[in-house]
């Protein structure tokens, strides 16, 4: 079953690969049948999982590479359950609405839809791997078909920051693959077998203080690259400006959410004595990044660059909340991910069609579009107060619960993150202001409103926006047995207490 | 009153993957010289690969037979070892000979030259590859590194119109001569210091004294180091290797980088890991500083180059350097590594060469406006190359983000395995090191990449024709390159039996 998730669209990918070239045009839908399949899939998936259960479920366990300890072993919980469930729904959706760019030229349809078909393989992969080497490989192997998205059909100097991305997070990678093979073969000098399996080194914990926390610092350097965490966010605003818009909503929805994923699943769950000794530096790192992003964002001429850096400011609280360490924050920190994921999704979708009709993201170019697109507006309008985090919709449930539960144990930081949430509402709506309200001049007069195509695509995520906002139960239910899992196992493996309710760090103490 | 000279017991059949490609040699020179015509011309390129193929299933045959109760055991009067570490490295080099071959074969220029003496110099060396592989003496690791060298300098110089060949040829002749020196006199001096040459009783006599003149001996194992350093262009010693890399012609670049490599590497892991362990401490830290210097060097020098097949070259340099890494660890898992490495970079370094031919131009008829005309290496030649030969640019990409240690390709399971055992060793600055470079250079690789795929062809960029031969290669090259990748427990579960021990100790 989840090994259908990650297979699937490999398959899928080497069938579109081969679609002859008469027959292009076919190639893209046969990609969209493919990842539809795997959207479905993965609600299966979703229904199928046992509410109650906070440990993995779903279990598949096979060996692959036996001479080096290595097994194929996948399963879903409660945390990397809505991740996946996510992937699943985007991917079909923007490969279905959304034209990739530099059609008119060279564009050859069987090439990008292979890479996305593929992107979508590496990332579920990595959702579901419990093997500290599958994880490291789709970790990996995701950068080749992003950099040939962002080279291949990006826009301006797309190759320069394809480049850059890859060799930023490569370099992070570099310290993680040390980190794992470090981590699988002190494990063996203990206790002499070689595994590479999450949950058998998790549970033997054979390493010694010290070296834990360098590994855990090692792993961190991969993971606060891809999140990415100030001060290691440069590549961010590059790739996703450059990129096309399909690969900037898969890059912000999907592939950022591998570093908090990694943080949550391999950070803190291997190393939970080191997680906790390094969480100041972390949260805070999380809480600059929210204030200093929030303040270049506001200052950006183009609107894409500000959803960019807003991504930054919004990685930081997903960051505050899972080293806050709190069931709460925690809980919020991964239906954050989700709520980030889709809302962002949408902003660089309206974005895309933005430019696919003005053919500039200046902010000063654009204005009165309210006027010529009065449906675009509405779907921003949704996507800009859930990104801010207004009651009724998603971005509020998740912020409300990294703050709440942040404050209890990181009382100051949790006050700073708050401003965040003022310079959210500050610089999305003075964009918005620029770029909808006022009379429209020029071209922006005659913009075309949303096509039919591009509703189908937008209007599931904004209901997922409306429905998670009001009735987020289903959804909280299903994280919560497996973050309480996990900052339980933080509570007994480092001298970390889990405060009662309300009780501040220093009460603890 | 002399006795009679008594003739050592020799297990013929056990030396078959060495000796079938030496008469190969010997076969098809003498051959050529007895049977003028056109036909021994045509059919020399086929017999090469069906020696190649003997030679491979000889080692198959031998594995087979040292895994059925026969213990690995030193024939020729101890001087040759007859264990799986020499089949592996063996059966290694007849994929490499096999390679270049096809690729020599699509070669235009090489084959106006007239190829029947490329293809024996390309079996000559190849068995002394062997030989050196298969050394438990010394004195035959000498002449292994001998023979697989004086047929190298040949082959460096084959193109001998083009003024770049004829200069590789001498630079690698002189430079290759002093390593030799080096290498001869530190086995003098090591004889000096244990009273043998042969690997077995020099290891058993270690193991059992402390010997007085501790300054000899580290002497002759350093000068032992230089030579076969030389020889797989670590780094200070690599002065060669670009030059002589870029000017060989590319089937014979392709097979210095794939089978001169994989033997020299063989005789360093084999005489280190099984006579030298007592001396571990003290040869382990200059495995050390030549790996990070080979690390650092190839992978910054690499940016600088605009020629790819310099690139190549200094990236080739690089991947030494994570092979030293298996080399440095000087544990079991290490040299199982390093051998995997060998084996998967062949095919990687092959085949990328044979894409840097086949760009250039090596294939087709001879036209007379090519005569005296520099192959076209340069990174501008591979501009927009998946326009053009989408096929050929899909394949080097492969082979490229291989050599980069991209997953689902051999080369992301080889530096895993190095690393693993760089850090099963406890060297971690080494590892970390290594894969920071391994960035550095997955740079290069993108700009070629990039080249390829992101920039327009020049209008008056030449066709790219790709010749049968060199393209069955190429394929082979890139279809094991990814099988290894996805599958790599069989080959992996090879090299670790492959591990070699001390033999003829007595």
């Amino acid at each position: 079953m989840l090994s259908a998730l990650v297979i699937l669209p490999v398959l899928f990918a080497v069938a579109v690969a081969l679609v002859p070239a008469r027959h292009a045009p076919a190639a893209r839908w046969l990609g969209v049948a493919g990842a539809t399949l795997v959207g479905v899939l993965s609600v299966v998936v979703l229904v199928r999982f046992d509410v109650g259960d906070g440990g993995f479920q779903m279990v598949v366990d096979r060996s692959w590479i036996s001479e080096l300890g290595v097994s194929w072993h996948l399963g879903i919980d409660g945390i990397s359950l809505f991740l996946v469930v996510l992937t699943g729904l985007l991917f079909p959706l923007v490969m279905a609405g959304v034209k990739p760019e530099g059609s008119a030229g060279q564009h050859d349809a069987r090439a990008y839809t292979a890479w996305m078909l593929l992107l979508e393989a590496g990332c579920l992969g990595a959702f579901l791997a419990l093997d500290l080497f599958v994880f490291f490989v789709m970790f990996e192997v995701v950068l080749v078909p992003m950099y040939f998205l962002i080279g291949g059909w990006g826009h301006g100097d797309s190759s320069k920051a394809a480049t850059k991305f890859f060799l930023f997070t490569m370099t992070g990678s570099a310290f993680l693959l040390v980190g794992i093979v470090a981590v699988a073969f002190l494990n063996q000098q203990a206790t002499g077998t070689l595994t590479f399996d999450l949950v058998t080194l998790a549970d033997s914990q054979s390493l010694a203080t010290t070296t834990g926390r360098w590994l855990f610092l090692a792993f961190a350097a991969a993971f606060a690259v891809k999140t990415p965490v100030f001060p290691l966010h440069t590549w961010l605003p590059d790739a996703h400006t450059q990129a096309p818009t399909a690969a900037s909503v898969i890059l912000a929805g999907v592939m950022l959410k591998l570093g908090t994923y990694g943080f949550l699943r391999f950070g803190i769950f291997l190393f939970p004595e080191a997680a906790n000794y390094f969480a100041p530096l972390l949260v805070t790192l999380g809480v600059i990044g929210i204030v200093y992003a929030a303040v270049v964002a506001t200052m950006q001429p183009d609107l894409k660059r500000l959803i960019a850096y807003s991504s930054v400011a919004h990685l930081g609280f997903i960051v505050l909340g899972l080293f806050a360490f709190t069931g709460q924050s925690v809980t919020g920190g991964v239906i954050q991910m989700v709520n980030h994921g889709v809302s962002t999704g949408v902003l660089f979708l309206i974005v895309g069609m933005i430019y696919e009709r003005r053919h500039t993201r200046e902010i000063a170019k654009l204005g009165g579009l309210q006027k010529s697109a009065p449906v675009m507006a509405v779907c921003f309008t949704i996507a800009m107060f859930s990104s801010i985090g207004l009651p009724g919709l998603n971005g509020f449930v998740g912020e409300f619960l990294v703050l709440i539960g942040s404050f209890s144990t990181r009382r100051w930081w949790t006050i700073v993150a708050t401003t965040g949430v003022i310079l959210a509402a500050l610089y999305l709506l003075w964009a918005y202001q620029r770029v909808f309200h006022g009379t429209p001049e020029g071209d922006n007069a005659t913009m075309p409103d949303v096509t039919r195509r591009e509703g189908l695509v937008l209007v599931p995520l904004l209901a997922c926006i409306v429905v998670m906002g009001i009735y987020p139960r289903p959804v909280l239910d299903r994280i919560e047995p497996a973050v309480d899992r996990l900052v339980a196992r933080i509570d007994d493996r480092s001298p970390y207490d889990v405060p009662a309710d309300g009780g501040t760090a220093e009460e603890q103490r | 009153m002399i006795d009679a000279i008594e003739v050592p017991s020799i297990d013929w059949v056990a030396l078959l993957p060495l000796t079938s490609l030496l008469f190969g040699a010997l076969l098809l020179l003498a051959t050529s010289a007895l049977v003028p015509g056109r036909l021994v011309a045509r059919l020399a390129a086929p017999f090469t690969l069906v020696v190649c193929a003997v030679s491979l299933g000889a080692s198959v045959f031998v594995w087979r037979r040292l895994g059925e109760g026969t213990a690995p055991f030193a024939d020729v009067a101890d001087a040759v070892a007859i264990d799986r570490f020499g089949v592996f490295v063996a059966a290694v080099i007849a994929m490499a000979i096999a390679l270049s071959t096809l690729l020599a074969q699509s070669d235009r220029s090489l084959q106006r030259l007239g190829n029947i003496e490329l293809y024996a110099l390309f079996l000559l060396s190849g068995s002394g590859g062997v030989m050196l592989a298969m050394a438990n003496d010394l004195v035959v690791l000498f002449l292994g590194l001998e023979i697989l060298s004086i047929a190298l300098y040949v082959l460096a110089g084959y193109d001998v119109r083009r003024r770049e060949s004829r200069e590789a040829g001498l630079k690698y002749f002189v430079l290759g001569g002093f390593a030799s020196a080096f290498l001869l006199y530190g086995i003098a001096l090591l004889y000096g210091a244990t009273g043998s040459t042969n690997l077995g009783q020099i290891g058993s006599f270690l193991a059992a004294n402390l010997p007085s003149h501790q300054g000899l001996l580290l002497a002759g194992l350093a000068l032992l180091i230089v030579g076969l350093a030389f020889k797989v262009a670590a780094v200070p010693f690599h002065s060669w290797a670009p030059d002589v890399y870029d000017g060989s012609p590319t089937p014979v670049t392709a097979f210095m980088a794939s089978a001169a490599k994989a033997a020299a590497f063989a005789g360093m892991l084999r005489v280190l890991f099984t006579t030298f362990p007592t001396l571990a401490d003290q040869w382990r830290p200059v495995i050390w500083v030549l790996a990070v210097g080979s690390l650092v060097v190839g992978a910054f020098l690499a940016i600088a180059q605009d020629d790819v097949k310099r690139m190549l070259a200094y990236s080739s340099i690089s991947q030494a350097g994570f092979i030293l890494l298996g080399v440095e660890a000087g544990s079991s898992f290490g040299v199982s590594s390093a051998l995997f490495y060998l084996l998967a970079y062949t095919f990687m370094v092959a085949g990328s060469f044979a894409v840097v031919a086949i760009v250039a131009g090596g294939g087709g008829r001879p036209r007379p406006a090519d005569e005296g005309r520099v192959p076209q290496h340069r990174l501008s030649a591979f501009r927009g190359l998946s326009a053009r030969r989408p096929t050929l640019a899909f394949g080097f990409t492969v082979l490229l983000l291989a050599q980069a240690g991209v997953p689902f390709t051999s080369g992301f399971v080889a530096k895993f395995g190095v690393l693993g055992a760089a850090v099963g060793a406890d060297s971690y600055a080494l590892a970390i090191v290594a894969m920071l470079t391994a960035v550095v250079s997955a740079y290069m690789y993108l700009r070629i990449v990039l080249t390829m795929y992101l920039v327009a062809p020049d209008p008056g960029a030449p066709r790219v024709s790709i010749p049968a031969m060199a393209g069955a290669g190429l394929v082979v090259a890139v279809a094991v390159t990814i099988v290894l990748g996805v599958v790599p427990g069989p080959a992996l579960s090879l090299a670790r039996d492959a591990v070699p021990t001390l033999l003829g100790a007595g």
